[in-house]
């Protein structure tokens, strides 16, 4: 594919090679993730997705294969791949505020544009009231909101979520999915969402990676052909759980 | 109702203070009565008012700020020095493994020897003068110092570094931008300890190589039998010692509010 921005292929992980211990965590995995493309990648807890993404970032590397993005190869972390943790990891000894500046401060931007784009970021999460509160006062949903305007005030290439909602209660989840699909219709960021939740892979992505565990591997790979405005409700609809029933019974 | 007694519960602030002060009041209370009825010999142990009055003493002579000013001056020295090396090298040591395969097992190996040991050498090396104290307190502390830094960094978790990264940080900006004021708080804790092991490796110094300090001043005392004065000396150790603990978690609760878990330990 031409337009692919972000590849993977042929990767395999392979921890403690050589040893007695050796342990295969992906094996032979192929992604492609295009421009705009909103992709879920979905599977159960040791299926390496996790790893997967951190290798997208750049923070771990393949045994083998090779991970590109606009077909250079990934030798380690940028600005152009931001990432959201499932472990809160906004800096506590910051404001919101300049927790979202942290990344356009690094890029010498000016004094006003920093503050244009923490301003719309702050906006766009409906966290103006807390822009001068310090991480340990926000509630866990808070965090991560901020963790993902943090991310997006970079204006990053890609953004790469690693399960940013896992450690939520069911009713904030869902309300962070909406925002989180709502946002991504408003930027068009090109997001790699991993999560062991069937039912958020399909309400948020366009395509969806199955991967299944030990030794992980791409399962299936499902284009979502549901309507592009997504509210709760969808969930409910016989073509969401369709595609939920075929998720489930691939995993099981 | 009463309620089941579980371990970690809440205590309020003034119940707190009182009980610590009442087992202060208990001390001197049995301290007071075996001296005064002599059921110890006093020569052993000088009666409470006795140490006050002979404080009192040093103060007005003014020989106690003398030696309080030489020990403060030499304890800082050593303190500093350990601080302004330890500290560097033990974030480093987190940060490059090369750099931690040179010192973290020296500082491992150099840490068990016992610090008394260092004075006849220090003092066949650089003599009596100010220095060979400030070492002993510098040895004392540096190895400690550096380990633990090394902890306090390596508590720093992985994903906040990682972050810093994913935002476009680049080495030089994530430790300076992230891993040093994350682990900042746990440090100044370090150090707040480190100090109290310093105020003991001084007096080692001092009694066994000066004369001048305070750790001095209870030596000449032992060699004529004042235990008063080897009372006065004890006592202004240990108040100074709690004066710059109670000091520094002050400080530390002021310059990192953002703490999550600020003990009043």
């Amino acid at each position: 594919m031409a337009d692919a921005k972000l590849v993977a292929s042929n990767v395999c992980k392979i921890y403690n090679a050589g040893k007695k211990n050796a342990f295969k965590a992906i094996d032979n995995v192929n992604v492609e993730v295009c421009e705009n493309e909103f992709v879920c990648m979905v599977g159960p807890s040791g299926c390496g997705k996790s790893t997967l993404l951190r290798m997208f970032a750049g923070l771990d590397f393949p045994t083998s294969g090779e991970i590109t993005i606009d077909g250079e190869k990934i030798i380690g972390p940028g600005a152009n791949r931001g990432m959201v943790f499932q472990t809160y990891t906004l800096f506590p000894w910051m404001t919101v505020e300049d927790n979202i500046k942290f990344g356009p401060k690094l890029k010498k931007m000016t004094k006003q544009e920093q503050q244009e784009i923490t301003d719309k970021y702050l906006t766009a999460i409906g966290l103006e009231k807390f822009r001068n509160s310090r991480p340990k006062e926000l509630s866990g949903g808070m965090k991560q909101r901020v963790a993902i305007a943090r991310a997006l005030a970079n204006n990053p290439e890609v953004l790469l979520m690693d399960e940013p909602f896992g450690a939520l209660d069911l009713f904030t989840k869902s309300q962070m999915q909406l925002m989180m699909r709502e946002l991504w219709q408003r930027e068009r960021t090109t997001i790699v969402f991993i999560t062991h939740d069937i039912e958020e892979a399909v309400f948020l992505g366009t395509k969806v990676y199955v991967m299944s565990a030990s030794p992980g591997q791409i399962r299936e790979v499902i284009d979502i052909d549901l309507p592009y405005s997504r509210d709760l409700d969808l969930k409910d609809t016989p073509e969401f759980i369709k595609i939920r029933r075929h998720i489930h019974s691939l995993l099981h | 109702m009463q309620t089941k007694i579980m371990i970690r519960r809440k205590m309020k602030q003034a119940r707190y203070m009182m009980v610590s002060v009442v087992t202060f009041a208990i001390l001197l209370l049995v301290w007071s009565m075996a001296s005064h009825f002599e059921m110890v010999d006093p020569l052993f142990l000088p009666e409470p008012i006795n140490v006050l009055k002979k404080l009192w003493e040093t103060v007005c002579d003014g020989s106690l700020w003398t030696d309080m000013g030489v020990s403060i001056y030499r304890i800082s020295m050593g303190f500093l020095l350990a601080t302004v090396l330890g500290v560097p090298i033990g974030i480093l040591c987190s940060c490059f493994k090369s750099v931690s395969a040179v010192f973290s097992p020296l500082c491992q190996f150099i840490r068990y020897m016992p610090v008394p040991a260092f004075v006849p050498l220090l003092m066949v090396w650089m003599g009596i003068g100010e220095f060979s104290k400030i070492m002993i307190v510098f040895i004392g502390t540096f190895f400690q110092l550096v380990l633990m830094i090394i902890d306090d960094c390596n508590s720093v978790s992985d994903d906040l570094l990682a972050a810093g990264y994913t935002l476009g940080a680049n080495n030089r900006t994530t430790v300076f931008r992230v891993l040093i004021p994350a682990m900042a708080p746990s440090m100044m804790q370090t150090l707040r300890m480190m100090i109290g092991w310093a105020w003991t490796y001084l007096v080692v110094a001092e009694l066994v190589a000066a004369n001048t300090g305070l750790g001095y001043s209870i030596l000449k005392a032992q060699r004529f039998l004042k235990t008063d004065a080897i009372f006065v000396g004890i006592v202004v150790i240990g108040l100074l010692g709690l004066i710059t603990d109670i000091v520094l978690g002050f400080l530390i609760k002021k310059i990192f509010p953002w703490e999550e878990s600020v003990s009043n330990g």
